[in-house]
């Protein structure tokens, strides 16, 4: 076995072995029963109750509304992300290395703390609140407050994954595009697009999934109305609440779905990364 | 096309990389800007280039200010140091990369941009790897790639930035060589950028010689090695035996050891510089020189023996070198360890401060001396 024959002179086998096992059983554990538990309870009650609160009317608002979310936060984060990954990349400015710093904010930050800023600012006796309600413009407890936290939320994902590699490639290639004639636009597309192709699919696949989970900011901002403000993980808290538990989990079994399309997602994306990074090796050289 | 630069200036925070510098580049011709790392001459390409902005100062295409046009519109060609082809591209995508880019107007139609990338790739001897990525190619097919993409929009200036720097020694060699016989065929203006002296001097009709910032010698490659006119020059320009002391009743001398130098007056420090083939060995003094020397090393690989040779009883920060021909060295098999002195027969000596060196040629005294007689 390949195994045996990389182990050391002198290693212990007990060693390799009960390692292997705490991991395992931790891993069972904390991740892998929590989430079959999920789908059991969610189908305790049968397929037709099941059906039956999915389709319940306040959870298809509830889903409709998260998907909505996370259908303007992702497109969002990908513009902001990109352009910030390529700013603090390809150009020298004073206040460069704060800028990369300040990105990691909202990772640093509690969800509930980043809810209860905007808030602070946007709501009705927050700074801007007053200069808002004279405009008739409403952004807390209702749809563009959810989009606003999340998207603060969310943002250093597609950052953090372009800004490490665009630096490791260096500007090369697109110096190279720029003599060449190229148009700036053009220099992106056929170049730089194609180099960060699928850093960037995982960035969007890590904000797309937080942006459909997050509870914390959301559950400030939001209201919790029922069929209007009510995001999937706030449904699911108040059907809980309302001691609906099959309800509450049915719920939760579809964001745990989403979670295990992310991991799916992310392991392909992944693979994918790895190969067109090694492929040129692959198809070997003659 | 020539290139006329006047007065740069290049400035990076506290660091002064380029302190006015002003260059002529004939038209047609293969020039290369020689010098240690440090010395500006990567920023002076690529403020040539316009991928850089110069502080003060202009570039000038045959007679055009250029100094703000973009590096988009300046139809120049340039080599990266590391290549930089479009990984994600093919060979003959990365070729087409120029004349795709071309404004509509201009571009060929898609059938000629395919024609002429196949010409390319048969310039550079690889149409079968049309279909090839960049990571499936070694360096010297690279190379080869990086500057068929350069030639395809036709520029009449080639810019080139350490061309050779990543490859081994054989590749180098052949590539070299390459570029040579393609120059000679097209005669576009191009400029490379090199820190390998020989490299320079064998591949160029004009080496600038740069040092912090500075243009130290602008010559042709025979005429920089027989006549350096500064030390960094001849420091930096292959290797030289150096010989200091003090000036003494027309002698320089340090310890026991001394060379007689005609018509020098006394008590100044000065140095004298021999090229290795300017010193010859014998196992005696000469009337003209007493330099002991203990052999190091011998290395008989090369069309000349080349031997090492420490300083006995006087010092100096480097070894001596200095060749000998086979023949030669069969007849006086000289051997480590052993005692020798160096004869010199043309000596370059910078007395004082000065920056000039003044040249001796001792043999040239000997045929004086004698018709006096």
């Amino acid at each position: 076995m390949t195994s045996d024959n990389k182990r050391r002179v002198g290693d212990q086998p007990w060693v390799r072995r009960s390692l292997i096992s705490l991991a395992l059983i931790l891993t069972m554990t904390f991740l892998v029963i929590p989430i079959v538990v999920i789908f059991a309870q969610a189908m305790s009650a049968g397929w037709s109750t099941f059906a039956g609160n999915i389709l319940n009317e306040y959870t298809l608002h509830a889903i409709g509304l998260t998907l909505f979310v996370a259908l303007l936060t992702v497109p969002l984060n990908l513009v902001f992300g990109t352009a910030l990954a390529w700013s603090v990349t390809r150009f020298k400015f004073p206040g460069r290395k704060l800028l990369i710093t300040l990105i990691d904010i909202p990772f640093a930050v509690s969800p509930v703390v980043a809810g209860l800023l905007y808030l602070l600012l946007y709501g009705r006796n927050g700074w801007l609140g007053g200069w808002l309600s004279t405009h008739d413009l409403q952004l807390m407890f209702a749809w563009p407050g959810i989009v606003m936290v999340t998207v603060f939320v969310t943002c250093p994902f597609v950052a953090r994954e372009l800004i490490p590699l665009m630096q490791q490639q260096g500007s090369d290639e697109e110096e190279a595009g720029v003599v060449l004639g190229a148009s700036g636009w053009r220099i992106f597309r056929k170049i730089t697009l194609p180099n960060i192709k699928w850093a960037l699919i995982y960035g969007v696949v890590l904000t797309n999934a937080r942006a459909v989970g997050e509870f914390g900011a959301v559950s400030v901002v939001s209201g919790n109305v029922r069929g209007q403000t009510n995001t999937l993980p706030l449904h699911v808290e108040l059907l809980y609440q309302d001691y609906n538990i099959v309800g509450a989990f049915a719920s939760a079994s579809l964001l745990a779905a989403i979670a295990i399309l992310t991991l799916v997602a992310k392991a392909l994306v992944e693979w994918r990364q790895a190969k067109s990074e090694n492929s040129a090796l692959e198809k070997g050289d003659v | 096309m020539s290139i006329t630069i006047e007065k740069i200036h290049k400035t990076f925070g506290q660091f002064q990389a380029l302190k006015d510098v002003s260059l002529e580049i004939p038209e047609g011709k293969l020039t290369a800007l020689l010098g240690p790392s440090g010395s500006g001459k990567t920023t002076l390409l690529r403020i040539i280039a316009g991928l850089e902005s110069a502080d003060t100062g202009r570039v000038f295409f045959g007679g055009d200010d250029v100094s703000k046009l973009h590096v988009r519109d300046r139809n120049i060609g340039f080599v990266f140091q590391h290549y930089a082809l479009f990984r994600h591209l093919t060979v003959a995508q990365n070729i087409a990369f120029g004349l795709e880019s071309l404004p509509r107007k201009q571009r060929p139609s898609k059938q000629e941009i395919a024609e002429r990338v196949e010409k390319l790739l048969e310039m550079i001897q690889l149409p079968q790897l049309a279909d090839r990525y960049p990571a499936q190619l070694s360096g010297g097919q690279k190379q080869r790639v990086a500057l068929a993409r350069a030639l395809a929009t036709q520029p009449r200036i080639l810019l080139l930035d350490e061309p050779f720097g990543a490859l081994d020694a054989k590749v180098r060699k052949d590539l070299r060589r390459w570029l040579r016989a393609l120059h000679d065929e097209y005669h576009f203006t191009s400029i490379f950028v090199t820190h390998d002296q020989e490299e320079a001097l064998e591949l160029s009709d004009q080496v600038v010689v740069m040092s912090q910032g500075k243009v130290e010698q602008v010559n042709s490659p025979t005429e920089l090695y027989a006549r350096p006119d500064s030390r960094f020059v001849f420091d930096f320009l292959g290797h030289v035996n150096v010989f200091s002391g003090v000036i003494k009743n027309q002698k320089l001398v340090q310890g026991d050891a001394w060379v007689s130098l005609p018509g020098a007056r006394g008590d100044q420090e000065a140095q004298l510089y021999l090229r290795p083939h300017e010193v010859q060995l014998s196992r005696s003094p000469s009337a003209n020189a007493r330099l002991p020397l203990r052999i190091e090393s011998i290395s008989l690989i090369g069309s000349e023996v080349r031997i090492e040779l420490a300083p006995q009883g006087w010092q100096a920060t480097e070894l001596w070198e200095t060749g000998m021909s086979h023949t030669e060295f069969a007849l006086q098999n000289p051997t480590r360890g052993e005692l020798w002195y160096a004869v010199p027969n043309v000596g370059h000596i910078f007395v004082g401060d000065s920056h000039q060196p003044r040249t001796v040629n001792w043999n040239y005294q000997d045929a004086a001396n004698a018709s006096n007689m």
